[in-house]
């Protein structure tokens, strides 16, 4: 599967990480050679076979609806890149 | 069919409600963290709520039971096995990057809510599904011009998003909707549908048509936080888009937001394809599996809910839609108009409720729950006009003073004052004897034909008897004593 | 007291309770050791203090005759697992200052038990990585070296760190975390035994994820029973952790019984890999007749859909890595570089935080998991997974265990490998399939390569048969009686 520098882009964008112009065409090309390599599995007939979520037949265990205890607020932004006041900052968002 | 007059003909507005509804727990969804609201930011965020490394989620089963008992209460499929998927974008208050949502295979399927319209018109609306998944944290835009402050208090609160079948074609309908999903939220006890405080929220999907064709493009509105504005951006919306496709143009399909200021709507600036979700099932957690007898019993211990307590007041308490439809909208207005009508005139209590006691509420800004009047106490008031104690007129101020002072005991009062009514025929014609001879003209009036002056005599004796005399004995003598 | 490094940790424990030394003293040799080591960069922290002072308590319980299960052991952590009020990196840039406030779960029982942290391990960043040349904190060296040869060579990875550590006697044992071969692989190039347990045998909570439907904790130590020892102080149910398997954790030191006598050992087909060098056929060959001569029975298996545990895997991971590593924003903890706009904020903070092969693999998660490729990639893989778990299912009629190589070379050197990620990939070959379905794996060393180097030998059980992996490993290596030792690290 051949990946465009445009669809490394896109995905690059969709997965927040910044991939300069000049990089792009290399990383399409490592990609694209990754893909190709998984394309293998299209040679596997899996009709009728469901996919696999979990290796264990465990039922999920429901936890009780009882306040265990917030995380101490200097705890939750000890090692916070920037706060004001007791609230993350982060730069402006505009909706 | 509600039909919007274009430029160029009539147009039909289609509409779909989105309403998140903050599940009613002690804990959140996935970590142990509390839910109250106001609490001074970041005071209420577990590591896990805050996607600290190796965090995990473990879903608390109240939650669970509470989404149960929503889809129960909206007469939906409820699906014994579903899973929760991770819906994946970036956003400073989504800790982890993802939410923590359902979507292929929700807990509950297709229901349906039956509207309350003018005019005692009903109609049914589609519910398409509802999901649990995890609230936001809170991002405040306005606290400094160059960042935004981000508090995580509310990340992680279980959600219930409730989806609507595109079956609403007014504003009108939209926030019948919206009132009647809150009232069986709040009868359920789920969700206490508080949309100032944000624990119910709508996204509002509009679009137009010429009546009969297929499905216009649609634009959502979202977060919308009280029936008003929802009402408001669908009336400009649907104006918006009708002008757009007869100057030939064509709808954008975007996501909106509604600015109350101005009234309108306006596109949101981030970009479609951060629309890529990405839906994979979360590998933290398993599908969620659910025994039917469990369901069987949540259904079972519902309480009865406004549509069948509706019914009920109409078919074995004879009154009317209205009236019933008024008394059912909240449980609590509902559990005081019972305990009052109990072995009662159902009517006269409903009047007494509607009329009375909630015009008391309306002025003093209180909460049916805050009355100084218990329904015990308005009870025994309508009693004592019920055996003749005391007439309708007098209650009502025997009212006003138990609201006022906090008094239980409308017997003691009546009897402090001297309120009781006189139905003495002997002292009540006395009275008319007196009030007859005082005006001779009023009573050639009414030989001359004018029935009107009735009214005013039994004024007249009202005062001379400090409304105490009984209304009906003073009609009665009254007439016997003009009429000769 | 140079030679308490050089114990096992059984040997360790015994001495301990028979007050042959202290732990104090054990913990002293210990940090010695850890700092003869420095020249492999297993270590991103030592916590020298931190062990003094457990070892002192240990010290006080064990006079008392209080002494718990693994008391003044010295481990060494993989600094994946979250260790309260010790920096934590995951060996990354982006998790630069991160200081949890709180333990894993694992590492907690480990502290309860009376277990001495030496320090926290070097590994591939976020555990991807088959090398342990992909961290922030600098490549780790393998304390072996070809004979005659001066070149650093890998340890495996990713969790190289403590397998190196172990391998140099810097820590009687040591905890790792095996994704598709993260515990084993390293194991075998490092000549230790590594185990990677049942899923869900091991708690999650408090490990940095990276995906989490294959991601494991378990024990690297130099002898079978060590690992036991120290698995049974691991595993455990954790109500915390929602893929933790309520079950019950056996005595596994107790299953080491030494009897294989009629024990099926699956021999897979289709293990028997192109380039797979002629040493490692042989070696298995040798395995196979250690355990048959041992009285067990070798059967030959098929297990069809091997040769599609690799890609299905590197779809599977990668995707669920991108989620998992979506947190990594710049916004509540660790590295944020500055931006105009949030998102500009997010952009610059991944792109510098993360390194290149974790750039790649959340790419391709992202990739896998997008609009219109969803069914052809990640959902068709989730099918071959079922496949590959069926596979085993299918096999484990017919044999108990399952032996095979544990990897196709012996460990390469530093640089090589680097141009071709999926020359990279494809080290794990062995080791994928057991991830994938979920089955307990070990890897122990069972003799040197013509270079000299390391070879290990992997015994794969059924879903929580711990006992008969651990059992039979114990057999193998009695007849293995691997006692090379690298040459840089102890004694240097």
């Amino acid at each position: 599967m051949s990946l465009d520098k445009a669809t490394v882009a896109k995905i690059a964008r969709l997965a927040r990480i910044k991939v300069p112009d000049d990089d792009l065409a290399a990383l399409a090309g490592e990609l694209s050679n990754i893909l190709d390599w998984i394309e293998q599995l299209n040679e596997v007939d899996t009709r009728d076979v469901p996919p696999m979520t979990h290796v264990a037949a465990m039922k999920l265990k429901w936890r009780q609806d009882e306040v265990t205890g917030a995380a101490p607020r200097d705890d939750v932004i000890a090692d916070a890149p920037e706060e004001r006041d007791g609230f993350f900052t982060v730069p402006k968002v505009l909706e | 069919m509600t039909l919007i007059e274009g430029r160029t003909g009539e147009w039909e507005c289609v509409i779909g409600l989105e309403i998140h509804a903050q599940v009613i727990s002690k804990a959140k969804l996935f970590s142990g963290a509390p839910t109250d609201f106001g609490a001074e930011p970041n005071t209420q965020v577990s590591f896990v709520d805050a996607a600290m490394p190796g965090m995990l989620p473990v879903i608390n089963g109240f939650c669970v039971e509470q989404a149960v008992r929503t889809g129960l209460g909206l007469e939906a499929e409820i699906n014994l096995t579903s899973v929760f998927d991770r819906k994946n974008y970036f956003y400073p208050d989504l800790p982890q990057g993802y939410q923590i949502s359902q979507f292929p295979l929700p807990i509950v399927g297709k229901g349906s809510i039956t509207l309350d319209l003018e005019g005692g018109e009903t109609r049914t609306i589609g519910i398409t599904r509802l999901h649990l998944e995890q609230d936001a944290g809170k991002s405040l835009h306005d606290r400094e011009p160059g960042a935004t402050y981000i508090d995580l208090n509310r990340s992680g609160v279980a959600l219930m998003e409730i989806v609507s079948e595109p079956d609403m074609r007014s504003a009108e309908e939209a926030g019948a909707y919206i009132r009647k999903l809150r009232s069986i939220l709040r009868y359920l006890g789920t969700c206490d549908g508080n949309m100032e405080e944000g624990s119910l929220r709508a996204d509002v999907n509009v679009s137009v048509r010429r009546p009969g064709e297929d499905l216009g493009t649609r634009c959502e509105i979202k977060n919308v936080n009280s029936v008003r504005f929802v009402q408001q951006a669908i009336e400009y919306e649907a104006a918006r888009q009708i002008d757009i496709i007869e100057d030939g143009g064509v709808i954008a399909q975007e996501t909106r937001l509604f600015d109350p200021s101005r009234g309108e709507t306006r596109p949101m600036r981030t970009k479609e394809e951060s629309h890529d979700y990405r839906y994979f099932p979360d590998p933290d957690l398993l599908p969620l599996e659910l025994d039917a007898e469990w369901v069987a019993d949540i259904k079972a211990s519902l309480p009865e809910l406004p549509e069948a307590k509706k019914a009920r007041f109409m078919a074995d308490l004879d009154l009317d839609a209205y009236d019933a439809g008024v008394l059912v909208a909240e449980r609590e207005t509902a559990e005081y108009f019972e305990a009052v009508a109990e072995g009662r005139d159902a009517k006269a209590c409903a009047n007494w409720v509607m009329g009375d006691l909630f015009a008391a509420l309306n002025k003093a800004g209180l909460g049916i729950n805050e009355a100084p009047v218990s329904a015990a106490s308005l009870g025994a008031l309508i009693d004592l006009i019920d055996d003749g104690t005391i007439s309708r007129r007098i209650a009502k101020e025997v009212f006003e003073t138990m609201w006022r002072t906090g008094s239980k005991d409308a017997a003691a009062i009546v009897a402090e004052k001297g309120l009781e009514q006189i139905s003495d025929s002997g002292a009540i014609e006395a009275e008319i004897d007196k009030v007859i001879a005082a005006n001779p003209g009023q009573v050639a009036a009414f030989k001359g034909g004018n029935e009107k002056v009735i009214g005013w005599f039994v004024g007249q004796i009202m005062k001379a008897t400090e409304g105490k005399a009984n209304p009906r004995t003073v009609n009665e003598i009254l007439r016997r004593k003009l009429a000769d | 007291m140079a030679g308490l490094a050089d114990l096992t940790l059984a040997e360790a424990r015994d001495g301990l309770r028979n007050k042959d030394f202290s732990a104090l003293e054990l913990a002293e040799a210990e940090i010695t050791a850890v700092e003869a080591a420095r020249g492999l960069n297993a270590f991103i922290t030592e916590t020298p203090e931190r062990a003094l002072a457990q070892a002192q308590r240990s010290d006080a319980r064990l006079a008392k005759g209080e002494g718990l299960a693994l008391d003044g052991l010295p481990l060494a952590i993989k600094d994946l697992f979250c260790t309260e009020g010790t920096l934590t990196t995951a060996a990354s840039h982006i998790l630069d200052g991160f200081t949890p406030r709180y333990e894993s779960t694992v590492t907690a029982k480990l502290w309860a038990a009376g277990a001495v942290m030496l320090g926290k391990t070097n590994l591939d960043e976020f555990a991807m990585g088959s090398s342990s040349t992909q961290s922030h904190y600098g490549p780790v060296e393998n304390p072996w070296r070809k004979a005659g040869e001066d070149r650093p060579l890998v340890p495996g990875g990713s969790s190289g760190g403590s397998a190196a550590a172990v391998a140099a006697r810097a820590g009687l044992g040591a905890t790792g975390t095996d994704t598709g071969g993260s515990i084993r692989q390293p194991a075998s190039f490092c000549g230790v035994v590594g185990m990677k347990p049942t899923y869900g045998r091991c708690s999650r909570f408090g490990i940095v994820a990276f995906a989490s439907s294959l991601d494991q904790a378990g024990p690297f130590a130099r002898t079978v029973r060590d690992c036991a020892i120290l698995l049974g102080a691991m595993a455990g149910y954790d109500p915390r952790d929602s893929t933790s398997a309520d079950v019950e954790v056996p005595d596994f030191e107790a299953a080491l019984s030494g009897d294989v006598r009629g024990l099926k050992v699956g021999i897979p087909d289709e293990y028997r890999v192109d380039g797979m060098g002629g040493e490692i056929e042989k070696l298995w060959r040798q395995g196979i007749d250690w355990l048959e001569g041992a009285g067990a029975e070798t059967v030959e298996i098929s297990l069809p859909h091997t040769r599609y545990a690799l890609p299905c895997y590197y779809i599977l991971a990668p995707a669920e890595a991108s989620a998992n590593l979506a947190r990594y924003d710049g916004v509540r903890y660790g590295l944020r570089v500055p931006g105009d706009s949030i998102d500009e904020m997010y952009e610059n903070t991944r792109a510098e935080g993360f390194g290149q092969e974790v750039k790649r693999r959340v790419l391709i998660g992202t990739y896998v998991l997008s609009a219109g490729y969803y069914d052809a990639y990640y959902l068709k893989a989730q099918r071959v997974r079922t496949l590959i778990s069926r596979d085993f299912t299918e096999a484990f009629e017919k044999a108990d265990v399952i032996l095979t190589p544990t990897t196709p070379s012996a460990a390469f050197a530093v640089g090589e490998k680097m141009d071709d990620p999926i020359a990279m990939y494809l080290n794990d070959v062995f080791t994928v399939p057991a991830s994938l379905a979920g089955l307990p794996g070990i890897s122990l060393p069972a003799g040197l390569s013509e270079a000299g180097l390391p070879l290990g030998l992997q015994l794969i059980g059924r879903a929580f048969d711990e006992e008969t992996v651990l059992r039979t490993a114990g057999v193998l290596e009695d007849a293995a009686a691997f006692d090379a030792r690298p040459g840089r690290g102890v004694g240097e």
